[in-house]
């Protein structure tokens, strides 16, 4: 009995020819609006948590309060001192802490003055094993900084193979940093973020002298010793700091987050982003969801003599009804099913366009199967749910008066 | 001969704002198992109404109407539905075939309201349409057959589920006398051969003495006969119908 009601709605549909495109039109283009805006978020949202997901979960960042913008621990009201590093380094479940100072700086190539910032590279060991883990920083050419290296750096990618100081830089070019010759000893991977292929790393000693910077610290890393433990071990860091800093539970100045915790304020932020987008994007599957109804109407008009001889031969209502209800949540369909493909378009195109021109990986679409399976049942029900009114009209309808012309 | 349709006192009256329209005033009508019967009357007499009572399409405002012994007059919606599909074949003067399916898939239609099978669907419609001598057009649709063959299409499909009662409303009407005068032969023998009951609504004295009786039905009643002037009053219709369709 369904494939019949299939059948007649098929039949009626291909029938109308361009009317049906039309009718689904408004469909195809929420639908694709819709998947391709999800996907990007979802993809972006994916990208994000794999670069989180390189830093690990053991991972705990303690930062000062900032009152402005920029790279983490700049403009802030009481920066984090060395002190505080010593006594996050005592903190029981704290297996590593380091301290990294990250500073703008002015830097002339060829007598051409460039901004940029640099980065510190702490002297022990284990902790610039650590900086460089959750910096994500490995040498491609070259050699990393050696704690004895004096007038020595290692720089990203981009100043390598983007001209980013007006010319590419290689191994054995010097440049200068605040007044003073630097030698590049190492290239770092490309890794697809401005944070890891544009930063610049020097030697903590050196640059405390450079920037006379004595104290300071913009970020410390924990690594803590143990994973089951880290809202314990935050808590402890907490007590710790604030004894250190004379301060009241409650108004810190610093905040100390883990990278689970940092991985949820961005997706949330990110959600609220593609949630909004899609909703603007859902106006137009409202649009195309009335003109499905006015497309049903007009068809339960143009085919009152069908309905006539259909209850005259045995059609019951609930028939009448079924046929024009499927017809209308097939249109639905059909325009779910063209929108989704032109949407999944759309966000590989983006992401084409993405890689080609802003060369960041960052912007991939991910398809999940709950959202195409997600925007197929959507569509059918805003089909259903426009012919839901025509067709209880049709069916209705007095067989008598349907007859008659 | 047990009646099949009864009729008893059937009004049907239409609320046209201040004025009632009586279509049917107290009409009584018996038609008898095997029945070939005409019903015959100038426009406005009723005789689409009645025909519309008995195919259970409408009920009657007072009254009652028996179909095989059950009163249909205060049945349901889906009831009436079921039947329409079971009980009754309509055949109508403009066919009213659904232009946008083959011959078969019309016939298959009251069968698919009935629940069947789909391949107990096709046999039963392939036995109708070569019944009615359209074997060979079962695929073809409506737009690429003749006036005649389209009515042949409504007559099997009217027959595919072995109704008790054939109903034809003016089933000549739309047709040439030649092509007009072989429906009408067609649906004699189906009457003679299997002993179908049919009903036929006609305002054409020739085509109603087909029948075995012939109701005339006047003002919503049916008369003993027709007198002189409705008579004449029908052949002018006749005349006006003939000019306007030349």
């Amino acid at each position: 009995m369904i494939r019949d009601y299939f059948n007649i709605a098929w039949k009626s549909v291909t029938r109308r020819g361009i009317r049906s495109w039309l009718t689904m039109l408004g469909i195809f283009i929420g639908i694709a609006a819709v998947v391709s805006l999800i996907s990007l978020g979802a993809g972006l949202k994916l990208a994000v948590a794999q670069q989180f997901n390189i830093l690990g979960a053991e991972r705990i960042t303690i930062q000062a309060k900032g009152i402005g913008g920029g790279p983490p621990g700049l403009n802030v009201a009481n920066p984090l001192t060395d002190d505080d590093l010593k006594v996050i380094q005592r903190v029981r479940g704290v297996d590593i802490a380091a301290g990294r100072l990250i500073v703008p700086a002015t830097v002339v190539v060829n007598n051409e003055i460039y901004n940029t910032y640099i980065g510190s590279t702490p002297k022990n060991k284990d902790e610039k094993e650590w900086i460089n883990e959750i910096s994500n920083l490995d040498i491609e050419f070259g050699r990393e900084l050696k704690s004895t290296d004096k007038n020595k750096i290692t720089i990203g990618n981009d100043y390598h193979t983007k001209k980013s100081f007006g010319k590419n830089l290689n191994l054995g070019d010097s440049i200068e940093i605040n007044g003073q010759n630097f030698e590049i000893v190492g290239i770092h991977e490309k890794k697809g973020a401005f944070t890891v292929d544009g930063v610049i790393a020097m030697n903590e000693e050196v640059m405390r002298e450079l920037f006379n910077e004595p104290t300071d610290y913009s970020i410390v890393a924990v690594k803590a010793s143990d994973t089951k433990e880290m809202d314990e071990t935050v808590e402890r860091i907490n007590k710790a700091l604030r004894k250190e800093r004379n301060l009241d539970e409650g108004k810190e100045d610093f905040t100390t987050q883990t990278s689970v915790q940092s991985l949820n304020s961005i997706s949330q932020t990110l959600d609220i982003v593609t949630i909004l987008l899609s909703g603007i994007a859902a106006i137009s599957l409202f649009v195309g969801g009335i003109g499905i109804m006015n497309t049903m109407y007009t068809a339960v008009l143009e085919r009152q003599a069908d309905i006539g001889i259909m209850k005259a031969i045995g059609g019951k209502n609930k028939d009448i009804f079924m046929m024009f209800f499927i017809e209308s949540g097939f249109l639905g369909l059909a325009g779910g099913i063209i929108g989704i493909l032109l949407g999944i378009g759309i966000g590989k195109f983006v992401e084409f366009i993405g890689t080609v021109a802003l060369g960041s990986n960052l912007l991939k679409a991910s398809f999940s199967p709950e959202l195409l399976i997600g925007a197929l049942l959507f569509s059918f029900i805003v089909g259903a749910a426009a012919g839901t009114l025509p067709a209880l009209g049709a069916a209705k309808m007095n067989p008598v008066d349907a007859l008659r012309d | 001969m047990k009646n099949i349709i009864e009729l008893k006192d059937v009004w049907k009256t239409y609320d046209m704002g201040e004025m009632k329209v009586h279509a049917l005033r107290g009409l009584n009508l018996e038609v008898k198992k095997g029945e070939f019967l005409a019903i015959m009357g100038p426009s406005g007499s009723g005789k689409s109404t009645a025909m519309n009572m008995v195919g259970c399409l409408d009920v009657p405002t007072t009254g009652h109407i028996f179909l095989d012994g059950k009163d249909i007059s205060e049945m349901g919606e889906s009831e009436l539905a079921q039947i329409r599909g079971k009980k009754i074949g309509f055949i109508f003067q403009k066919f009213n075939l659904l232009t946008s399916m083959t011959a078969k898939e019309n016939v298959m239609l009251p069968l698919t309201f009935q629940n069947l099978s789909r391949s107990e669907r096709e046999e039963l419609a392939e036995q109708a349409l070569k019944m009615v001598e359209l074997g060979d057009r079962m695929y073809h649709t409506p737009n690429e057959l003749s006036g005649g063959q389209q009515q042949r299409v409504a007559i099997a499909r009217a027959l595919a589920n072995t109704p008790d009662v054939i109903l034809a409303d003016e089933p000549t009407g739309a047709l040439d006398s030649k092509t007009g005068s072989s429906v009408l032969d067609f649906l004699r023998e189906l009457h003679e051969t299997r002993g179908t009951t049919i009903v036929m609504v006609t305002h054409d004295e020739k085509v109603a003495h087909k029948a075995d009786r012939i109701a005339y039905l006047k003002d919503g009643m049916v008369v003993n006969s027709l007198d002189e002037d409705t008579t004449k009053k029908i052949e002018i219709q006749n005349k006006e119908m003939q000019k306007n369709e030349a």
